[in-house]
């Protein structure tokens, strides 16, 4: 026979009163992803009110950018959405080249294309496969890890690295692609839309996670209209502002794609939309590499444009040649002067819509750089997607926004 | 009909008069200058006229220009026509003594945390915004530290020898 | 000029022992039924082999050490299988990313939390230096405020980097005195980071 003490516990003063517990999630966490800070106050599971605290990991990328020339400015770009870095390369590159009046040749284009939307692939592969690990379902993540790999090879043998890219030139590459990097291309276009299906077929119908995830965190399309969504996150919400298409660049024109669309803006629909751009991404891809294959003899050699002031020369002249070594210094030290000017770019990056807002003065920096940086904006929606919601749903939310914290406090 | 740079200008100018000036049209966006209390009458006009139709806010940055004597802090307003695909720009400027601005958060949500930013690096005070303080930077900082005068490094470092680094 | 590729022309016939290693038994004296060795020694084989490591992550070299922990380059086959978030779980802290000022305390405190022994690698040129980033905003280096043991360089490492480094490791952990983390040196340098 057992006998239950009654224990009188002293409740503390006003304790009847304040009903809601404070959490505090991050900044070391694992469902973050990143350094965010979220001061939870939660009614048992519920939110009542959460407040973001960001900054974790500010670097000072404008400050950093006014003390460098052009080319300098790229390996700082690398470090906005360090997922798909070659994104923000080619869209700074792209920004300097209409400071310049800077027109690429189509081959140029094409190449820029592909490079682009591996990156993009590579973005929503870890974004989708990681609202997987936040449902409970570890396998997706490692599998399609595995498919990254392939795409990191085939950055690797056009610049040399495999994360932070800093990939291309102002008016182009600096090399060729070989043609190693297009077997890899073809070995890569064979291989991974079986891969892509079967991550799909794992989560798409899969009643767990369709439960854990549809109607966790909506958003309607005027509220995210008005707090400045792009992107999957917007698109995923009803609004079909795709950059690629509205303000094309890079002859985005010439390719033939359709933009998802979802409805009600929740975790199941931003997980469709990037699933289906995806696909999407890899329908421009195939298209984008026989419209290379269509160029032969002198034009296949093609990969610049005609830039001399701002185009770093051949490798095998800068270690034999003195003016080029000379020149490659001056280009790279910013000995030339930038035309005076304000411009504003922007392009469709993993997250949405990345602008840059240059100043240039005339010297041999920027006089003012700044990052419209995606992540930062739509992740001031949070509380408003999430309260009212489960503590589990808000842990979803937050990873299906695909919040990088590089992007995000730049 | 669509929606022209010149159609824009004339309204504004028809509204707002002398208070929007400094019109010019830079790698085909509209650029203009707003008087400095008359920013978010300007916003609220873009935002409402159905020919003119400016409802998403693209970007909202500070700009420090040490030399204008008087106009030191500059707000940039980049506003987009999703539906007729029109981008505008626009800046206010304010005094280094007397940084104030009012405040956007109220017709845009996305300005909350863009203010917030501008405030975090140049100082400018947004009146009427609901929490104005820091976001990306330590609470404890004293300085706004992307004003030109102050420098990029941390100055109190003891381990790094200048001569190295060319600053010696 | 293309440079020559010799991208795997010839491929080598894959050996099983290549890529597996046995551990060498330390050092010891065996008899039927027993075996006595310095307990250093046992200890520190039983530690390397199954480290858990508390993933620091921030930034770029965080992407990088997914990489490291997905099939391609394993970091489960050095017993790190197990990949823990607590502190109090945990024997190595890899702090990987740029460290800022704001975040500072936050790694103290993580650090602060482990229980001994607890190793440190400091993966990429941000943690180990501040890397690229020499602004006001960014903690120039984690060593300014916790001890580090292994530090591993680039921008990022690549994967095979970082497992160098975890290989490192490894070898201070086995080679570690039983009674390092009660001698005066050790105090001496918990004492110089302003830890009790």
């Amino acid at each position: 026979m057992t006998e239950h003490h009654q224990h009188h516990i002293k409740l503390p003063e006003g304790s009847i009163e304040k009903q809601t517990t404070t959490l505090n999630v991050g900044p070391t966490h694992p469902a973050t992803h990143g350094v965010f800070q979220n001061i939870m106050e939660l009614d048992g599971e519920q939110i009542v009110s959460t407040e973001q605290t960001v900054g974790y990991i500010h670097r000072a990328f404008e400050k950093l950018a006014e003390r460098r020339p052009l080319y300098q400015v790229t390996p700082i770009t690398d470090r906005l959405n360090y997922c798909s870095s070659p994104l923000n390369n080619m869209g700074w590159h792209l920004t300097c080249e209409k400071l310049l009046g800077v027109k690429t040749p189509k081959r140029v284009d094409y190449l820029r294309i592909i490079i682009m939307e591996l990156a993009r692939i590579s973005d929503h592969l870890i974004c989708n496969s990681i609202v997987g690990v936040d449902t409970g379902a570890y396998t997706g993540f490692l599998y399609v890890m595995q498919y990254r790999e392939l795409i990191y090879e085939i950055y690797e043998e056009v610049c040399g690295s495999r994360l932070t890219t800093n990939i291309g030139r102002i008016g182009g590459f600096e090399r060729n692609f070989t043609n190693t990097a297009f077997t890899k291309l073809e070995k890569f276009l064979k291989e991974y839309p079986k891969v892509l299906k079967e991550f799909q077929s794992l989560f798409a119908r899969n009643r767990i996670f369709m439960e854990r995830t549809i109607g966790g965190g909506a958003i309607s399309a005027e509220r995210a209209l008005n707090y400045g969504f792009t992107g999957p996150n917007l698109r995923a919400a009803g609004v079909d502002y795709d950059v690629r298409v509205h303000s094309p660049y890079s002859s985005y024109e010439d390719f033939n794609f359709s933009i998802p669309v979802g409805k009600t803006g929740d975790n199941y629909d931003r997980f469709l939309v990037r699933n289906e751009e995806m696909w999407q991404s890899l329908s421009i891809i195939e298209q984008a590499y026989k419209k290379v294959q269509e160029f032969k003899g002198a034009d296949a050699e093609i990969f610049h444009a005609d830039v001399p002031e701002y185009y770093l020369p051949k490798k095998e002249d800068v270690y034999t040649k003195m003016e080029a070594l000379i020149w490659h210094f001056k280009i790279i030290m910013g000995e030339v002067d930038l035309p005076k000017g304000e411009v504003y770019h922007s392009i469709e990056a993993g997250n949405g819509e990345l602008g840059f807002y240059l100043i240039s003065d005339g010297g041999r920096t920027p006089f003012r750089l700044h990052f419209r940086r995606p992540c930062f904006i739509y992740y001031q929606a949070y509380p408003e997607l999430v309260t009212g919601g489960m503590l589990s749903d808000a842990i979803v939310t937050m990873s299906s926004l695909n919040l990088i914290a590089g992007e995000l406090d730049a | 009909m669509a929606l022209t740079n010149e159609h824009i200008q004339h309204r504004l100018t028809e509204k707002f008069g002398d208070l929007v000036s400094n019109f010019s049209v830079l790698y085909d966006m509209l650029n203009f200058e707003v008087s400095t209390d008359q920013n978010l009458k300007v916003l609220q006009f873009l935002y409402d006229e159905a020919d003119l139709n400016f409802q998403f806010l693209t970007d909202l940055c500070g700009v420090n220009f040490p030399d204008q004597i008087g106009r030191e802090l500059a707000v940039v307003y980049h506003l987009h026509n999703l539906q007729d695909n029109v981008r505008i720009r626009f800046k206010v400027f304010t005094s280094v003594a007397s940084p104030d601005v009012y405040t956007a958060s109220k017709l845009f949500s996305a300005a909350n945390w863009m203010e917030r930013e501008t405030y975090d690096f140049y100082g400018i005070n947004f009146i009427g915004h609901s929490n104005l303080k820091r976001i990306l930077n330590v609470d404890e900082m004293d300085y706004f530290p992307l004003r030109k005068e102050y420098p990029l490094e941390d100055q109190t470092r003891i381990d790094k020898d200048d001569q190295m680094f060319g600053r010696g | 000029m293309s440079r020559p590729v010799r991208f795997n022309t010839h491929p080598i016939e894959a050996k099983l022992s290549d890529a597996i290693s046995v551990a060498e038994a330390p050092d010891g004296y065996a008899g039927e039924g027993f075996f006595t060795a310095r307990l250093s020694d046992v200890v520190g084989l039983a530690r390397k082999n199954s480290l858990w490591p508390l993933p620091f992550a921030t930034s770029c070299c965080g992407i990088e050490f997914m990489a490291t922990m997905g099939s391609h380059y394993d970091l489960a086959r050095f017993g790190s299988e197990r990949v823990g978030f607590s502190p109090r779980q945990c024997d190595l802290l890899m702090v990987m990313g740029t460290i800022s000022k704001k975040m500072g305390p936050v790694l103290r405190q993580v650090y602060l939390q482990m229980a001994e022994p607890r190793w440190v690698l400091s993966v990429g040129a941000c943690a180990c230096s501040g890397g690229i980033f020499d602004t006001y905003s960014v903690l120039q280096g984690i060593d300014q405020i916790i001890p580090v043991d292994v530090y591993v360089p680039g921008c990022p490492p690549r994967p095979e980097a970082i497992l160098d480094g975890f290989m490192k490791i490894q070898e201070l952990v086995g080679l570690e005195s039983i009674r390092r983390r009660n001698s005066y040196q050790y105090k001496a340098l918990m004492n110089s980071y302003g830890i009790e």
